[in-house]
């Protein structure tokens, strides 16, 4: 590998403050408790900001706000709210820069990414849902589709202020208005897009933006006031919010876990597959939930396309999130390091072999080298339980029906990705994966006019396209 | 009307009017016993049990029963799914065609012929979809990049339902279910005229397991549905007390399952139904594919 000189975007060019309230009814404010929490940068360990902590009563007062703000939403004409979304579109595209490297800040991810594919996808979202505001009547919902309400929003802190636009964007298009909250540990973009709101001179009170933990995100989903919940995040909270809204009449979509196969066929081109897989889990440190986490390589090539995944992997520059260079940044937090440690030590005493790349990781901050497991088998935890995290299990087949047979063997099924250069391959494959999206000779691609979204335990609804409108729309 | 009046005579097992006391007719019925509908065979309950209903004695299915509806209808559900939409669509014509047939048994279980007639034509309307729902509600998507990008649903699954009671109302549970792909347990109420449906199901090309009809009492058997791990959707549309129904969608909270609420002032069957009973119980799946030379 070549020896490049560090190549670091400047900070300077993203002011963070020293602390952060919560943004209610237009305005920042103070926590009723007073209580804050650090959110730190994962590759540093440095504390980025102090940041509110929303208790009960503050979620109160964001969903108040948002009801009140309901009335007069929901009332303007469809081409006035899109020109808001507009605004806010083409702010962010005007700060993309400092809203990549505040991402790669709070997030981890390397710079790369947060400015060549999570800002420009933000603004898309924005752009592309403001356009429906004033066609819902084409939209195929019925002639006159009318908003929920308020809704409740909770979102990861994989690709922040995306899940952000994928939650408000719709949302706000459709008449509704919003309270969001970003994960805990990564608050801050969801904090600037306050300020988006602000200078987009969005009315008071249609965005709403409570940070805090898990408590606050429970509080908020269970709260009377809420007439519809989105979620992102793992299968277990989605559980449990399922729970929570059962009975309650509240509309419910949910964005869960995934553990997808990659399928490689004989007759693949082992090149652009090796990029795929590559792309396929170890994009975003691996925290993605339609990530590629489980190789399905065929016998007959497994040894070529492994040394070829090998080889590629020593190429792979682990560091600096900010460094232009590096291709994989930190892990999120502490307690998700311990969770892919703790997987990966279970995946070697269960007997499949462990392999990495030579790799220095810097000696703060959180870091996991990209990691394959050879040798594993359908029983094995790292072949049932989503790492989330840049570790790949690999299994092997022999016929079209077995890999199929082992690709839909899990109660996941968000995504899954086939490479053949057999066209009719590719469609009956895809015909008979059981996931919301599969990537053909290809992986990890977005669009705001793709639809997105599991089977199974996945969760259920759609984000982007004509079908994200459904979640939003009575 | 003369046959039905004489239909209604022949069901009655006991002497519940001066009519019956008349004299015995020349030769004696042959009575139909209710039993369940189970992967295309009418198998009595695996429990043994019975309960009375209108004088007939009705299987009352058990949990193990409810089991061995999913086991089936998983069984059906990939070569039901792997149809061609065409003849999915004839099969639920077909449907149309047996119900039509058989009018006078459900007019002699006392179902209006107007009911009857709304039923008839609300399986034709369905059958209808069967190839034309993919085309309204998935196509290509216009992504940023070079890319084939393209929508379209798929079944859920395994459906369970809990049917509200009446010819309509059963039909228009299972006919969105059915024709976009899916299987069903169905927990009915009204047990004769779900039993006599199951009969039209069974001489009309469905497939069996494709549709299963339990009947007995659905507060006992629906929470083994709403919690089973291969069910994938649950419909209550049928549940009448607000409390059974947010504990079924609990329940159903755990395997992540599609719920369809029932809706607070009872549902009109005789309103269009629009397209949320088919797509609600609909993946969309979305394939993402390169051009180039």
């Amino acid at each position: 590998m070549f020896e490049y000189a560090p190549a670091p975007e400047s900070r300077s060019v993203v002011d963070i403050a020293d602390s952060y309230g919560l943004f209610i009814d237009g305005d920042f404010a103070s926590p009723k408790d007073g209580s804050v929490f650090k959110t730190v940068n994962p590759a540093t360990e440095e504390v980025l900001a102090e940041v509110a902590s929303a208790g009960t009563e503050d979620v109160d007062r964001a969903v108040a706000a948002a009801r009140r703000a309901f009335t007069g939403w929901s009332a303007l004409p469809g081409a006035e709210r899109a020109k808001y979304l507009f605004r806010i579109a083409r702010i962010i595209q005007e700060r993309s820069r400092e809203l990549a490297v505040l991402e790669s800040l709070d997030n981890g991810k390397p710079i790369k990414e947060s400015r060549d594919v999570d800002l420009p996808l933000v603004a898309a979202h924005f752009f592309y849902y403001a356009g429906w505001a004033d066609k819902l009547a084409y939209a195929g919902f019925g002639p006159d589709p009318r908003p929920i309400g308020v809704a409740g929003q909770v979102i990861p802190w994989n690709f922040p202020l995306l899940m952000l636009a994928w939650k408000i964007a719709p949302a706000l298009a459709t008449g509704n208005t919003v309270v969001l909250k970003p994960a805990e540990t990564t608050p801050l973009s969801a904090l600037f897009f306050a300020d988006v709101c602000r200078q987009a001179e969005l009315p008071p009170g249609v965005v709403n933006i409570v940070t805090g933990a898990g408590d606050t995100g429970a509080y908020l989903v269970a709260h009377p006031g809420v007439d519809k919940v989105a979620f992102t995040g793992s299968t277990e909270v989605g559980r449990e919010i399922a729970r929570t809204v059962a009975g309650t009449g509240k509309r419910l979509t949910l964005e869960l876990g995934g553990k997808a196969a990659n399928i490689v066929f004989d007759d693949a081109p082992i090149d652009q597959a090796v990029e795929g897989i590559v792309n396929g889990i170890f994009f975003n440190q691996g925290h993605v939930c339609c990530a590629g986490s489980r190789l399905l390589v065929q016998e007959s090539i497994a040894e070529e396309l492994l040394t070829s995944l090998k080889r590629r992997m020593t190429t792979l520059r682990v560091g600096d999130p900010l460094d232009k260079n590096t291709d994989i940044g930190a892990i999120n937090s502490a307690a998700q390091l311990a969770r892919i440690t703790e997987l990966s030590e279970i995946g070697g005493a269960e007997g499949a072999e462990r392999w990495s790349p030579a790799c220095q990781l810097p000696e703060r901050g959180f870091w996991f080298a990209p990691t394959i497991f050879t040798g594993v088998t359908q029983a094995h935890r790292i072949a049932r339980e989503e790492i989330f995290g840049p570790v790949l299990s690999v299994l092997t087949f022999r016929t079209p029906a077995e890999a199929v047979e082992k690709a839909n063997n899990t109660p996941y099924g968000l995504s899954a990705g086939v490479w053949t250069e057999k066209g009719s391959r590719i469609l009956a494959i895809a015909d008979k994966l059981r996931a919301g999206v599969v990537w053909a000779n290809t992986f990890n691609k977005f669009d705001p006019a793709s639809p997105f979204g599991g089977y199974k335990e996945s969760g259920y609804g759609r984000e982007g396209g004509r079908h994200g409108l459904e979640a939003y729309l009575a | 009307m003369a046959a039905r009046v004489a239909g209604t005579a022949w069901r009655r097992t006991l002497p519940k009017s001066t009519k019956a006391m008349e004299p015995a007719p020349v030769r004696l019925s042959v009575r139909k016993t209710y039993k369940l509908y189970i992967g295309g065979k009418f198998p009595r309950s695996e429990s043994g049990r019975t309960f009375v209903v209108d004088g007939d004695n009705v299987a009352l299915a058990s949990r193990k029963d409810a089991r061995d509806a999913v086991v089936a209808a998983r069984a059906a559900q990939p070569g039901w799914a792997g149809a061609t939409a065409y003849n999915r669509g004839q099969v639920l014509y077909r449907v149309a065609e047996m119900l039509e047939a058989r009018r006078d048994e459900f007019a002699a279980l006392g179902v209006p012929a107007d009911e009857v007639d709304a039923a008839i034509d609300r399986l034709v309307w369905y059958a209808g979809w069967s190839d034309k729902i993919a085309q309204v509600t998935g196509g290509a998507n216009p992504v940023a990049g070079p890319f084939f990008n393209i929508s379209a649903p798929e079944p859920t699954g395994v459906v369970a339902v809990v049917a509200p009671a009446g010819l309509l109302g059963l039909v228009s549970v299972i006919a969105p279910a059915v024709v976009t792909g899916n299987t069903t347990v169905v927990l009915a109420a009204g047990p004769q005229v779900a039993v006599t449906l199951a009969e039209v199901f069974a001489t009309s090309d469905v497939p069996g397991g494709v549709v299963n009809i339990l009947t007995g009492k659905y507060a006992e058997t629906a929470p083994w549905l709403a919690s089973h791990a291969d069910v994938n959707a649950l419909d209550l549309t049928g549940v009448e007390q607000r409390e059974l129904a947010g504990e079924l969608e609990r329940a159903a909270a755990g395997t992540l399952k599609r719920v369809i609420r029932p809706s607070a002032g009872g549902t009109d069957f005789t309103a269009d139904p629009g397209l949320r009973p088919m797509t609600t119980l609909l993946e969309t799946k979305t394939v993402w594919h390169p051009k180039g030379y």
